[in-house]
């Protein structure tokens, strides 16, 4: 049944007597994910929005009416047609801080998610390959840092690091990675039973041959899925710390920090505390809806009812 | 059942040593002297006075036994001394533990209220309005960071009504009605996203039990719509939520940090929170230590409901 199972969601490319023909089938396969993703409403509003903030992000300067950091006008000044969406305590266009503020959540979001990747997928690769002893070894670990609330350790090694962009991204990084540690051991231990890994350690290939040529590609798509999900609660854990003054400094322009410090001035400045909020939720929204619509396309066996 | 329940018991010891040690190791990636810290940058020590106050906190030993020293304290119930308070973290600990029980035990509790039977209603009604509205509070429910919920809870309350809680704790035994007041914005808030979860999580399970073959025969055998969703499909439709119930303990605790600080509420997260802006280790090593400790145990206490629930998992 395991057997089967995998078969279905993986591409053929990975028989090593076929070389010409599995390179059509990943092709196709691929085309299909993409029709699948495209096809789903929810999806494709959240790969918008993911987008809209990837536009952001890039074109920052070019978009921002004002520079995020200098205090242009009077503070704490209602919408106008100057300042679409008011100015904070020290008169900074809100707006523009909002967009330069997808590029620290992206950055911080991207980079923790490849930080967890890299220790976490290690560290199942290598269970899930070795097994045994190794393994037992590593899950043991990995269910330790699993008796702790995440937000909790994030928030805790962010304090002890001291305040920083670098540490939060390195504390979220971290306490997520034995979520990676799970999520590849499982699929790499049914890849390992494949014949083709047979066939390859006939033919002589190496552990790390076997790994990135067969294993790799074949567990792709639980990775995916993850790390878009994972982005979604980085991004929400970056803002919480900047939020707890535990993350992104002043006066770079965090949402979590924008949040935090306006908060201060919500009863004669609402907008303030409002827009950074409407941001968060809008990036963390379009993460969720892609990820679900991931899941869904790259494995439709998971679909969610 | 008493093989299984002492089993778990067993297992769960190496779990709380490597949580022990973990969280010894964390406290020791402090960047600089533990001295400095302590003293502050105002008093400058000599080399001797600085030795014998390393020797009087125990860091001039070497690192095993100083976690050997640690966690035979915490064996003892001793978890330390505040560095700022001098009172013993112990003492914090139970002090506050009152308020983030009762914080998490509400915001639980109203998220079963409102998730459970919006799950069971949106996975019946399939595609009806209910469904729409039931999938739009789970997806807003989970992309809400709850502090910017908290956050405008607060504004509506304070511009709109004029009404603020005393700001002073006061215990439900105490005073029902102005501790009510006190923690009904900050549980509201902290269910928010476990009513997202748990009514995702119910609406797909109670989806996937509906088109199980043993329904059908249910309905054939002719029992009501209404026994057939009760007796049938509701206890096994629970399994999956009792299991992510664990899960959303630790994003109760977690979220707890937040919403004590931003509300003022004296609970275990406001003291790791302020324990942290102090620079008060042994504060924050106990607190996290001890809610690491409460997250396994009560998710042991899930997996036994689990168990329970579950008659396929053998109790030997």
């Amino acid at each position: 049944m395991a057997d089967q199972q995998v078969g279905q969601a993986l591409p053929k490319s990975s028989a090593p007597s076929d070389r010409n023909a599995p390179l059509v089938v990943q092709r196709n396969e691929q085309l299909e994910v993409t029709r699948r993703l495209l096809r789903h409403p929810l999806g494709f509003t959240g790969g918008t929005i993911v987008l809209l903030f990837l536009v952001l992000a890039l074109a920052a300067p070019l978009i921002a009416p004002f520079s995020p950091t200098e205090q242009p006008s009077r503070r704490l000044l209602a919408p106008s047609s100057t300042h679409i969406l008011g100015t904070d305590e020290f008169g900074r266009d809100i707006l523009s801080r909002i967009i330069f503020g997808s590029r620290i959540s992206l950055q911080v979001g991207g980079i923790s998610v490849v930080i967890a990747l890299f220790i976490g997928g290690i560290l199942g690769l290598v269970a899930g390959y070795f097994r045994g002893e190794v393994d037992g070894l590593i899950m043991r670990v990995v269910d330790i840092m699993f008796a702790f609330p995440g937000v909790i350790l994030i928030i805790a090694l962010a304090g002890i690091l001291g305040a920083s962009i670098t540490t939060a991204m390195f504390a979220i990084g971290v306490v997520y990675a034995p979520l990676f540690a799970r999520v590849v051991r499982g699929p790499t231990l049914t890849v390992m039973q494949q014949q083709y890994i047979e066939g390859a350690r006939v033919v002589g290939a190496s552990s790390t041959r076997i790994i990135l040529r067969y294993v790799l590609p074949n567990i792709a798509a639980p990775i995916i899925v993850q790390a878009t999900l994972l982005f979604s609660t980085a991004v929400l854990a970056e803002a919480t710390l900047s939020f707890l003054g535990l993350g992104t400094q002043p006066p770079d322009p965090s949402w979590g920090t924008m949040l935090g410090s306006g908060r201060r001035y919500m009863e004669q400045a609402p907008w303030v505390a409002i827009w950074p909020g409407v941001a968060i939720t809008l990036m963390v929204l379009g993460l969720n809806l892609l990820g679900d619509a991931l899941r869904d396309a790259l494995d439709p066996r998971l679909r969610s009812s | 059942m008493g093989r299984y329940l002492l089993r778990r018991l067993v297992l769960i010891i190496p779990t709380l040593i490597g949580a022990s040690l973990l969280v010894f190791v964390m406290m020791r990636l402090l960047p600089g002297d533990v001295v400095d810290l302590l003293i502050g940058s105002e008093l400058t020590l000599s080399a001797e006075q600085r030795a014998g106050l390393r020797a009087m906190l125990g860091v001039d030993q070497p690192w095993y036994s100083q976690y050997l020293t640690w966690i035979g304290g915490v064996l003892s119930g001793d978890l330390g001394i505040s560095l700022r308070s001098s009172q013993p973290v112990t003492t914090l600990i139970l002090q506050r533990l009152p308020v983030t029980v009762e914080l998490a035990i509400l915001a639980a509790l109203i998220s079963w209220v409102v998730a459970i039977p919006l799950g069971v209603i949106a996975a019946t009604r399939r595609n009806s309005p209910t469904d729409l509205f039931a999938n739009i509070v789970g997806l807003i429910g989970l992309a809400l960071p709850n502090f910017w919920l908290a956050t405008l809870f607060l504004l509506i309350t304070s511009i709109v009504f004029r009404w603020q809680p005393s700001p002073q704790w006061v215990s439900p035994f105490e005073d029902l009605r102005t501790n009510l007041q006190q923690v009904i914005m900050p549980t509201l808030t902290l269910s928010a996203g476990m009513i997202a979860v748990t009514m995702r999580m119910m609406r797909s399970s109670m989806l996937e039990v509906l088109g199980q073959d043993y329904i059908r025969t249910a309905q054939a055998k002719g029992l009501g719509d209404r026994m057939v969703l009760i007796s049938h499909a509701f206890k096994n439709a629970a399994i999956p939520v009792v299991t992510v119930m664990g899960v959303q303990v630790g994003n109760l605790l977690g979220g707890a940090v937040i919403i004590e600080q931003i509300f003022g509420l004296p609970g275990i997260g406001w003291l790791i929170l302020n324990g942290i802006y102090q620079r008060d280790y042994p504060v924050v090593q106990g607190g996290v230590f001890f809610l690491a400790v409460a997250f396994v145990v009560i998710n042991l206490l899930i997996d036994l409901t689990y168990a329970y629930l579950d008659p396929r998992i053998h109790y030997g």
